[in-house]
């Protein structure tokens, strides 16, 4: 049998990301629940977040982000070998959303498949891509995350209907002579799968926010180093670390524990709320649409939610 | 040797002033965490886990919310 060979390494040639138009405030969300902006803001961090109308499915907004990552790589559709798509929203799981995604892009019968691991999706995506181009089996990969999580959101309950909303974030993974992505790592912890969950179709999406609370500030941070450990990364010389956007108060005690002194931070949670699988693409796509960052940085992306499961690597910044 | 509650005091006074700013000499035992201090559960949750670090005492979520006043802590912790 014969094997194939790959590329030396694999690096993000371009990011892309797309958010809904219709914002939704503290205020507008007090204004039919017991909440308020200061309560929303000192718990989650959050001050507003991006809702989709009925009109615009996970698969629209993931076709917008892709769409721009793709053209910012400069590639053309045809590039594009293998389309995954990180979401655990879907309207329903037959068929899934990566092959919608490439026909709706004009990417002509690539490989596609989802990865499902809810807010720490697009890691493990971006870690199976990097694998894929290392190896052979793809040349070029278009990586999505998109989540429309007000479809699964009781609209009633405050504990969850603050912190979660929609988006999208992509990126465009090609092959390189030097690596511009880390060792991944990555686990779970299913004995806290309750923690965060779906109960059933008939069921809203519910969390035990002190659980998770508890969980990934006493869990992360040594996962954070050991990522930067494995890619041979001091913490000090990161240009950014980009976790999940799940809480504001997640964020900022993980971020002091790391080290990475001289990182950006990213804070996107506090104008676009938690949009699971896509936060992280889309904090780091606003970032450098910001020139918060510059390419060629290093920036340091971490994962984490339902599953419960984590995974994260470093990144150069393209 | 066991702590004395001034010592646990002291150690739960220090903790809840470097996550929430409270001035350690606020922190008496019957203050209520809540009503008193104005400390919310995700940082009861920190506190919990700086306690165990602290003191080397486990207190689950579960335990969490049954205690109100900084002297439920200290009885936790003793017992």
């Amino acid at each position: 049998m014969k094997v194939q060979q790959g590329a030396p390494g694999a690096r993000i040639l371009a990011f892309g990301h797309y958010q809904p138009s219709n914002v939704v405030t503290n205020d507008d969300l007090s204004a039919t629940m017991e909440t308020n902006d200061e309560w929303i803001q000192s718990r989650v961090g959050i001050k507003e977040r991006r809702i989709a109308p009925a009109t615009e499915s996970e698969i629209d907004l993931a076709v917008q982000a892709g769409g721009k990552a793709v053209a910012a790589s400069g590639l053309a559709v045809s590039d594009i070998d293998l389309v995954i798509v990180a979401t655990c929203t879907l309207e329903t799981q037959i068929p899934n959303a990566a092959a919608r995604v490439a026909t709706r892009l004009g990417i002509d019968a690539p490989g596609a498949f989802d990865v499902n691991t809810a807010c720490s999706g697009f890691c493990y995506a971006l870690a199976v891509a990097n694998d894929a181009v290392r190896a052979g089996s793809a040349t070029h990969v278009l990586v999505v995350g998109t989540e429309k999580l007000s479809q699964w959101i009781d609209w009633t309950d405050r504990a969850t209907a603050v912190i979660f909303a929609d988006g999208a974030g992509a990126a465009v993974v090609g092959p390189s002579d030097t690596p511009g992505i880390g060792p991944v790592v990555w686990g779970s912890a299913g004995d806290k799968s309750e923690a965060i969950m779906i109960k059933d179709r008939d069921s809203f999406l519910s969390q035990e926010g002190q659980t998770v609370f508890r969980w990934a500030t006493t869990t992360l941070h040594p996962v954070a180093r050991e990522i930067c450990e494995r890619a041979g990364v001091d913490p000090a010389d990161l240009a950014a670390f980009v976790p999940h956007q799940a809480n504001l108060r997640i964020i900022e005690a993980i971020a002091r524990k790391i080290g990475a002194e001289n990182a950006v931070i990213a804070k996107d949670i506090v104008l676009a709320g938690n949009t699971s699988a896509a936060s992280v693409p889309l904090a780091l796509s606003r970032m450098i649409e910001r020139g918060e960052v510059q390419s060629g940085g290093l920036a340091l992306l971490l994962g984490f939610g339902a599953g419960l499961t984590y995974a994260g690597q470093v990144i150069e910044i393209p | 040797m066991a702590l004395t509650e001034q010592e646990i005091l002291a150690g739960i006074g220090k903790i809840i002033n470097e996550i929430t700013g409270i001035p350690a000499s606020e922190v008496s035992p019957e203050k209520s965490f809540v009503d008193d201090l104005d400390i919310d559960s995700l940082s009861m949750v920190e506190i919990a886990v700086a306690a165990q670090d602290e003191f080397g005492v486990e207190i689950p979520d579960e335990q969490l919310k049954h205690l109100k006043t900084v002297k439920d802590v200290i009885n936790f912790i003793q017992n």
